[in-house]
């Protein structure tokens, strides 16, 4: 490979003097939560909630996401796969078993999860035998065989006329409500879970796979398996989402549930908020997920939110390739450094204040690697 | 006699799949970069057909000689503004680009020419030539011949050319390349040049003989790639073989079973051969190595 490839080998982990304040963090963290949590209290008018439902599923999808994808750098195009089943076990478990879509309806969340994780290990086993771009097309190759099949076995999904799901019994007056806070738990399990996953061994050996796959295996990470039980965890929660989005919805297609727009929708996100930390994806989620509502409300068209996704995705890559997140961080590391370096009572003499390159130093290499 | 025409139909549409998967390969050969953005290019060349047939009255084979230099010319753009300030780990990031670049390019398409589906109209369409009971459409035998004769031209620009010389030089060590003085950027903007042009070749046949909207390009993009990993990335001649062997046996497919199958025997033949062969049929470089 090029010698360009070197320069991404670096460790993301910050010394822990560089955070921001803990009182800062968990402030801010709560403070986000307690305002997800009000926020369909205060905005009551169903547009509004519904782009927040739209919000919630892309926060559950992408934090889901990122724990295979962020964590090992495999980025997967194919994951609207995993979305897909989850909305036909939806769809068909309900018809199936004349589940009359009450909150009941919210019990199906863990099997469809389930289903969806059970069939990313023969897939994943499968995909994860290849790396670097021949993945990423696998993983795009794989999601159409999904789609294809859902068109062809009629008896099964209906083929293209689609799956209808029965209509939720709560009253229209809050409609959109019980999809938003099951949403918001959903999403709430899979950030803890990423937030396990990344102080864990597991996660560690995730990570050393993202460095150099090669040398984390020789140093005894048990790589296949690492990435395989990280590709079926992702997959949970990413069918889940489809499990909230089609009842939500009311009816599953083919060309819908298995989408590849879907597939680019998490990237995105996951891209500006910051790949592989764990609330950048997060936050990109509820930026763009709600940009798109948003986008979608206004212009109608799709193709407009396409022209959107492709402007601000090159962007992005061109502009802010490690994402919001790992930038803010950045900065601040580079004014910690700055004031420890200009404030006399640290004994450093004022006149080493002009070497400027060593802060710049460090922001190159931090934010690891794509 | 069905299987026999089908086995006929697969070769002469494989062969304009060949001159798209050729131009894919290529770039993936000289500087490391998946164009996923191919299928919403051929897509993009079919749609400048069908306007210059539609508004100029010009002749689809004909429109070439406009769509080709005007797209060959947006891959050299494309390689200046997006591709060549990437800094690290290349690869990765000019797919996720090209995606990004693919889903505007169809984006616009969208808004441009709707979402209904249009074809490309010219007197021979649907003409044909019939030997014994075995029916030739003339559009594919006119597309076969374009085919073959600009993946000649190809391989004459490759092997027999100064230009050849040095993009097959910036292929085999692209620092080494520059170590003797050859311009690795300007080679690899006009290999994208190259790429993109024969997908809008491509794209004037596929507008010619199927009914296409601007969604049609996933379709597209994930045969193509099924094509270049079947015959290796990088490698030309796998890809012609690997788009010949495919569309032959989707075809057979489907009049053995059923047309709703043979698109899925496509991507099926490509997880048992990933299966077996991790680097493709043709694949010089190991994926797994790297």
């Amino acid at each position: 490979m090029s010698a360009t490839d070197v320069s991404n080998r670096t460790a993301t982990d910050s010394p822990a003097s560089y955070d921001l304040p803990r009182t800062v963090r968990f402030g801010s963290l709560l403070l986000v939560v307690a305002a997800l949590v009000v926020f369909p209290l205060v905005f009551t008018n169903p547009t509004i909630t519904s782009v927040g439902v739209f919000a919630m599923i892309y926060l559950l999808a992408v934090s889901g996401w990122n724990i295979f994808s962020g964590y090992s750098g495999y980025i997967a195009l194919g994951h609207a796969l995993f979305f897909g089943i989850g909305q036909y076990s939806s769809a068909m478990l309900t018809s199936r078993f004349k589940i009359p879509a009450g909150w009941d309806l919210f019990a199906l969340l863990p099997v469809a999860g389930a289903i969806a994780g059970l069939a990313a290990v023969p897939i994943g086993w499968m995909l994860l035998r290849v790396r670097k771009h021949t993945f990423i097309v696998l993983t795009i190759a794989v999601m159409f065989i999904f789609q294809l099949l859902a068109f062809n076995l009629r008896s099964w999904t209906g083929g293209s006329q689609g799956m209808q799901l029965p209509f939720p019994t709560w009253s229209g007056a809050y409609f959109n409500e019980p999809f938003y806070y099951i949403g918001l738990l959903a999403a709430a399990i899979a950030l803890v879970t990423s937030w396990w996953v990344r102080r864990s061994k597991f996660g560690l050996g995730l990570l050393a796979i993202r460095d150099d796959e090669d040398r984390a295996r020789s140093l005894g990470v048990r790589t296949t398996r690492t990435k395989l039980v990280a590709f079926a965890i992702s997959a949970v929660f990413v069918g889940a989402a489809g499990a909230i989005y089609a009842p939500f919805i009311g009816s599953v297609f083919p060309q819908f549930a298995f989408d590849p727009s879907f597939d680019l929708a998490l990237a995105v996100m996951a891209f500006t908020g910051g790949l592989g930390t764990l609330i950048g994806p997060a936050l990109g989620a509820l930026v763009i997920g709600s940009l798109q509502q948003y986008f979608l409300l206004q212009f109608g068209g799709a193709n407009v939110f396409l022209i959107v996704y492709g402007l601000l995705f090159v962007l992005i890559l061109r502009l802010l390739p490690q994402g919001i997140v790992p930038s803010i961080a950045a900065r601040w590391r580079q004014w910690v450094t700055y004031r420890a370096r200009n404030t006399p009572s640290t004994g450093v003499p004022p006149d080493s204040a002009p070497d400027v390159g060593r802060p710049f130093d460090v922001v190159l290499n931090q934010g690891g690697s794509a | 006699m069905l299987i026999a025409q089908a086995i006929i139909d697969g070769i002469l549409v494989g062969g304009f799949y060949a001159l798209m998967a050729a131009g894919l390969t290529l770039v993936f050969g000289v500087m490391d970069i998946v164009n996923f953005a191919q299928g919403a290019l051929v897509v993009l060349g079919a749609y400048l057909s069908y306007a210059l047939s539609v508004h100029l009255n010009i002749d689809p084979f004909l429109s070439l000689l406009i769509t080709v230099p005007a797209t060959s010319l947006l891959g050299v753009a494309i390689y200046w503004v997006l591709i060549k300030p990437i800094k690290r780990d290349r690869v990765v990031m000019s797919l996720l680009v090209m995606f990004a670049v693919a889903t505007l390019i169809e984006g616009i398409l969208d808004w441009v020419f709707k979402s209904n589906l249009v074809q490309v109209h010219a007197s021979y369409v649907n003409k044909s030539f019939q030997l014994g009971r075995l029916n030739f459409p003339a559009i594919y035998l006119y597309a076969f011949a374009l085919s073959v004769g600009l993946l000649a031209l190809l391989y004459t620009l490759i092997y027999r050319s100064r230009f050849g010389r040095s993009l097959r030089a910036s292929m085999q060590n692209p620092v080494a390349a520059r170590m003797v003085g050859i311009n690795t950027d300007r080679v690899s903007a006009i290999t994208l040049g190259i790429g993109i042009g024969l997908a809008a070749a491509g794209g004037m046949v596929f507008g010619t003989t199927n009914a296409f909207n601007a969604a049609s390009s996933y379709d597209l993009i994930s045969r193509l790639l099924v094509i270049v990993i079947l015959g290796g990335f990088g490698s030309i001649s796998g890809a012609l073989v690997a788009a010949l062997l495919m569309l032959v046996i989707q075809d057979v497919v489907a009049v053995v079973w059923s047309p709703v199958w043979g698109q899925t025997t496509f991507y099926l033949v490509l997880v048992v051969v990933l299966l077996l062969r991790p680097q493709g049929l043709f694949g010089r470089r190991a994926v797994r190595a790297q």
